[in-house]
Formats: C-alpha cells, sequence, structure tokens
C-alpha cells in the first residue's frame, strides 16, 4: 500500500546527485559538519515519510534543504549548551526568513570545492579522508564504503564522526586554500581521489559485492575538473583513470589470472574512454606546466593507442619516464623506465639499469618480476627462475601469483 | 583559535652551542618569533631545560610519587612550545612550520580546548 519503496529509490538517486552539494551548502550555513550531516540525514528520513505520503516535492533538494535548516535548528535547540548556541539559531532562522518563495533548487549555492579541499585536508589521514570523501562528496552510503574497504559498518561510522570531530575541533577550514597553499593541497585532493581509483583497481578479485571505486574516483576528478576548471593536473588525472579503466575489462583471464599487457585483448578496450583521455591529456599538456599525472596519463595514452605490444613507441615512453623521475624521483618509475628501455634498445641494456634498484626495491615483487623476464629473455632460464620464485614469494594476490607462475613456467629448459 | 605548538626532538639533534650552526639556528629562532610578534600570533612561547632534568609526579592514594625524568620514555623528547592564537589550523600550521626545530625534529600541533 505504501509508496516507500520508489521514493526511497528516488530519494537514494537525489542523494548521489545532489548530496554533496545539499551537504556542502549546509555546512557553510551552520559551520559544523557533524551537525549538517545529521541535519541532512534527519531530512532524508521526513522525506521517505512525507514523500511517501504526498508524492515528490516540485524540487525535492530545496524541500531537502529547508527541511534539514529546520532540523538543524530543532537539534540546536535541544542541545544542553542552547545558550552558546542561540546565536546559530538566530542566523539560521533569518537566512529561511529571507529564503525566496520560489523552489529553485539551483539556488542552491554549490559550495563542494570547500567540501572537497576540507575532506582531503592533509592533517587528516589519508584513508579517512578518501572515506569521508566518499561519504560526503560523492553521497554514498556508510554501510557501501564500510563494504567496499572491508571493515565493518560500525568502525567506518566510527571514523568518519571521529573526522568530522577533528575538521570542527581543530579548525580546519571550510575554504578553498588561498594560492600559495593551493597546489600542494590539490596535490593531497588528487592523492585521495587517485586512492579511491587504485583501490578500487586493485580490488579485481574476490566474490564481495563492492561498489565500483574506479567508476567513483572518475566521478570525483569530473566533479573537480568542473569545479576547478583548466587546471592541467586535475585533467591529466582524469585522462590517466579513464584510460587505466578503460583497460580494466581485459586485465583479469577467465581462471582469475593476472593477463599482461602484451597478452591482453586490445579489441576489448573501450575506445571511447580511450579517446576521451587520450583528447584530454593532449588539452592538458598544451597548457604547458607538465606535472606527474599529466605524464603518466600520456605514456598510458601510448599504450592504449598502440596497434599492437610490439608497435608501443617504447623509446617515447622511457623517455616521458626519465622526465617523471627529474619531476618527481621515485624508484618505481626508474623501474618502469627500464621495462621500456629493455623494449627499445634490449635486454641486456635494461638489465645494467636495474641492478643500482636491488638495494630499494628488494622487497617490491615487480622488482623481482621484471629483472626475472629480462634474465628469461636473455637466456638465464636458472637466474630468471629464482627472480619469479622471490617475485612469488613477496606477492599479495593469487591472481598475480598464477600469472608469475605461468610466466616462470614458460622458461625454456636449461640456462 | 587558539593553538599550542609542541616541539619534539631528539636530544643532540639540532646544532650543538658552539658550532658555527648553532649561530643560524639561533638567528632562526629570532626571525621566527619576530614573524610570530609581527602578525599578533603569539601568545607565549618557551623552551624548555632539557629533559634530564625532568620530575615526574604522581599522586596515588592520596601520596605524592615523583620520578626521575620525562613522563615519555621516547627517543624525542618535548624541548620547548609556542602558543599561537590565529584564525584556523592552516596558519597555525604555517607558523608551526617556521620552528627551525621542525626541520630536526617534529611539531605537533594541538587546538587548545575552548569552554566557552
Amino acid at each position: 500500500m505504501t509508496d516507500s519503496q520508489p521514493v526511497g529509490q528516488a530519494l537514494a538517486a537525489i542523494v548521489r546527485e545532489d548530496g554533496g552539494r545539499l551537504l556542502s551548502c549546509l555546512i557553510t550555513n551552520l559551520r559544523d559538519f557533524q551537525l549538517a550531516e545529521d541535519s541532512l540525514q534527519d531530512a532524508l528520513e521526513s522525506a521517505l515519510v512525507h514523500w511517501g505520503r504526498s508524492g515528490l516535492p516540485h524540487s525535492p533538494s530545496a524541500w531537502l534543504m529547508r527541511t534539514a535548516r529546520r532540523k538543524a535548528i530543532d537539534r540546536l535547540r535541544r542541545a544542553a549548551n542552547f545558550r552558546a548556541k542561540a546565536g546559530a539559531v538566530a542566523v539560521l532562522e533569518e537566512i529561511i526568513r529571507a529564503e525566496p518563495e520560489v523552489e529553485e533548487g539551483s539556488a542552491i549555492p554549490d559550495e563542494r570545492l570547500k567540501l572537497i579541499f576540507t575532506c582531503c585536508h592533509p592533517a587528516l589521514d589519508r584513508q579517512t579522508s578518501v572515506a569521508l570523501t566518499l561519504r560526503s562528496v560523492a553521497g554514498l552510503t556508510t554501510e557501501e564504503i564500510a563494504r567496499a574497504f572491508v571493515v565493518s559498518d560500525d568502525s567506518m561510522a566510527q571514523r568518519l564522526v571521529r573526522a568530522r570531530h577533528k575538521i570542527s575541533r581543530a579548525g580546519i577550514p571550510y575554504e578553498v586554500p588561498q594560492a600559495e597553499g593551493l597546489a600542494e593541497r590539490l596535490d593531497a585532493v588528487l592523492a585521495v581521489i587517485y586512492l579511491v581509483f587504485n583501490e578500487g583497481y586493485s580490488a579485481g578479485e574476490g566474490p564481495l559485492v563492492r561498489i565500483d571505486l574506479c567508476e567513483e574516483a572518475i566521478r570525483l576528478a569530473r566533479l573537480l575538473d568542473s569545479l576547478m576548471p583548466k587546471v592541467p593536473e586535475i585533467e591529466g588525472l582524469l585522462a590517466l583513470m579513464l584510460m587505466h579503466h578503460a583497460r580494466s575489462g581485459t586485465r583479469i583471464g577467465g581462471a582469475g589470472e593476472m593477463v599482461a599487457l602484451e597478452d591482453q585483448d586490445r579489441s576489448r578496450w573501450d575506445k571511447a574512454r580511450i579517446a576521451e583521455g587520450a583528447a584530454l591529456v593532449e588539452r592538458a599538456l598544451r597548457r604547458g606546466r607538465p606535472g606527474p599525472y599529466q605524464l603518466q596519463a600520456a605514456i598510458a595514452a601510448i599504450h592504449a593507442e598502440a596497434e599492437s605490444f610490439a608497435d608501443t613507441d617504447w623509446r617515447e615512453i622511457a623517455l616521458i619516464y626519465r622526465e617523471l623521475m627529474a619531476m618527481r624521483p621515485n624508484p618505481v618509475f626508474e623501474l618502469n623506465r627500464v621495462v621500456a628501455v629493455s623494449y627499445s634498445e634490449g635486454a641486456a641494456a635494461a638489465l645494467d639499469l636495474i641492478a643500482p634498484l636491488a638495494p630499494v626495491l628488494a622487497g617490491y615483487q615487480p622488482f623481482h618480476a621484471v629483472r626475472a623476464d629480462l634474465l628469461a629473455r636473455l637466456g638465464r632460464g636458472s637466474q630468471a627462475r629464482d627472480a619469479y620464485e622471490k617475485a612469488i614469494a613477496l606477492s599479495q594476490s593469487e591472481a598475480e601469483k598464477r600469472f608469475l607462475a605461468v610466466r616462470m613456467g614458460k622458461i625454456a629448459a636449461g640456462g | 583559535m587558539k593553538y599550542m605548538a609542541l616541539i619534539y626532538a631528539e636530544p643532540g639533534s639540532s646544532p650543538a652551542y658552539g658550532t658555527p650552526e648553532f649561530g643560524a639556528f639561533m638567528a632562526a629562532y629570532q626571525a621566527a618569533n619576530e614573524a610570530f610578534a609581527r602578525d599578533g600570533v603569539l601568545v607565549l612561547g618557551e623552551a624548555l631545560e632539557t629533559a634530564s632534568t625532568a620530575t615526574t609526579l604522581r599522586v596515588r592514594g592520596g601520596k605524592p610519587e615523583t620520578m626521575d625524568g620525562p613522563f615519555a620514555d621516547s627517543k624525542e623528547q618535548l624541548g620547548g612550545f609556542y602558543i599561537f592564537d590565529c584564525a584556523n589550523l592552516d596558519d597555525a600550521l604555517r607558523y608551526a612550520a617556521m620552528i627551525p626545530t621542525a626541520s630536526y625534529g617534529a611539531v605537533e600541533v594541538r587546538p587548545i580546548q575552548n569552554f566557552g
């Protein structure tokens, strides 16, 4: 008899689409992250009752916003230290009174950029920022995020409450940083979005039903790009993720094993995503301010647009890795450069380059896998097998272990 | 908001008295103090005597018990503090980054509780 299910679905869709904007605007009104979150939840519960009875209002977002503000006033009035909050109530009542009667959703200002920078503030733990951004900006439920990170609902809820508590008590500002600190703070935002993506990317296996974190990361990057247009590193990150995601369907084989780039079925790569990513990175690089995400996206574009593994422009890839190393020295970039060199100049040249990396990367599985591959290509079978054994021992994933074992099995006898 | 910046360092990690680096280190402290004062954010700031001069006190069963040495048994010891009054955490962190010992040890920035 009730319409609560369709109303519930409509509400979930509104939260996904517009929840971040509503929350961001409420935080501006209330100057309190947790109170904004709680009042929005109150408004959603109220909507479930009222909309189930009388149908969806003309402008659902405006309805939710107005209700959330009233709920905030109720909460403030109930609070033990009401006198201290009386000023806040007066301000809210003024906002509600001054609000135009026209119920246009578009009249709600968009403060999501402030929200993103606050959720990704470097004073918060990175994993906490990931969870908070997914909850507050992407509009996922606490339960969905808990499932995605394989923790209990309670501990995820506690982590989110603790984060909002720190934001308010430590005085993390609710604002877009000034020009002087902006580059550094933007780096933190991009790192959080890329963490979301990598979490989804590495979670390829397992029976757990997880929300698609890769899609969420791309959605967040699109949002950031629309709120801060023409920033080359934002475009670079979005391009990078689009191109990785375009190949995701071919990374795992039928038996759950990892499939190497050279063996992937290129006809099954998502052409539309690749084209969008490639155009995006080209536009970003033309702005003349290259950065690590743009360069990694440029490499991904070379891979994605190559007709075959053999046709890949390895020389160009090696050059870009060299540029990346100059910009942000990192032994993993150097290892990737070694791989590119092995295809442009040969395995022997690459083996010379990989040796100096041994002290820093001894505990890193791909280092041993790359070394094993180089040794195998040079016909040094028994050394290659030793290196594969090390790689398999270091691997954390079954799909990867199977992949490495298959590679090891292909080494010609002898050596 | 008021913030306390607690300055921690391993004894002997910053330039020692009598070395040429020590002069520059002290000049950097002076420059930082001047910047804090000029911007009107400095409430108080002091350096502490070495941790070996500390006495730790507990009252148990109504009786004070003392222990020779600092409370925290860690390599890095509290060596001094500042109290800043500034708009938000970003400002507090910006001032804390000017504390020269931050380059050798660590500075913990904590909001001071406001009971208002």
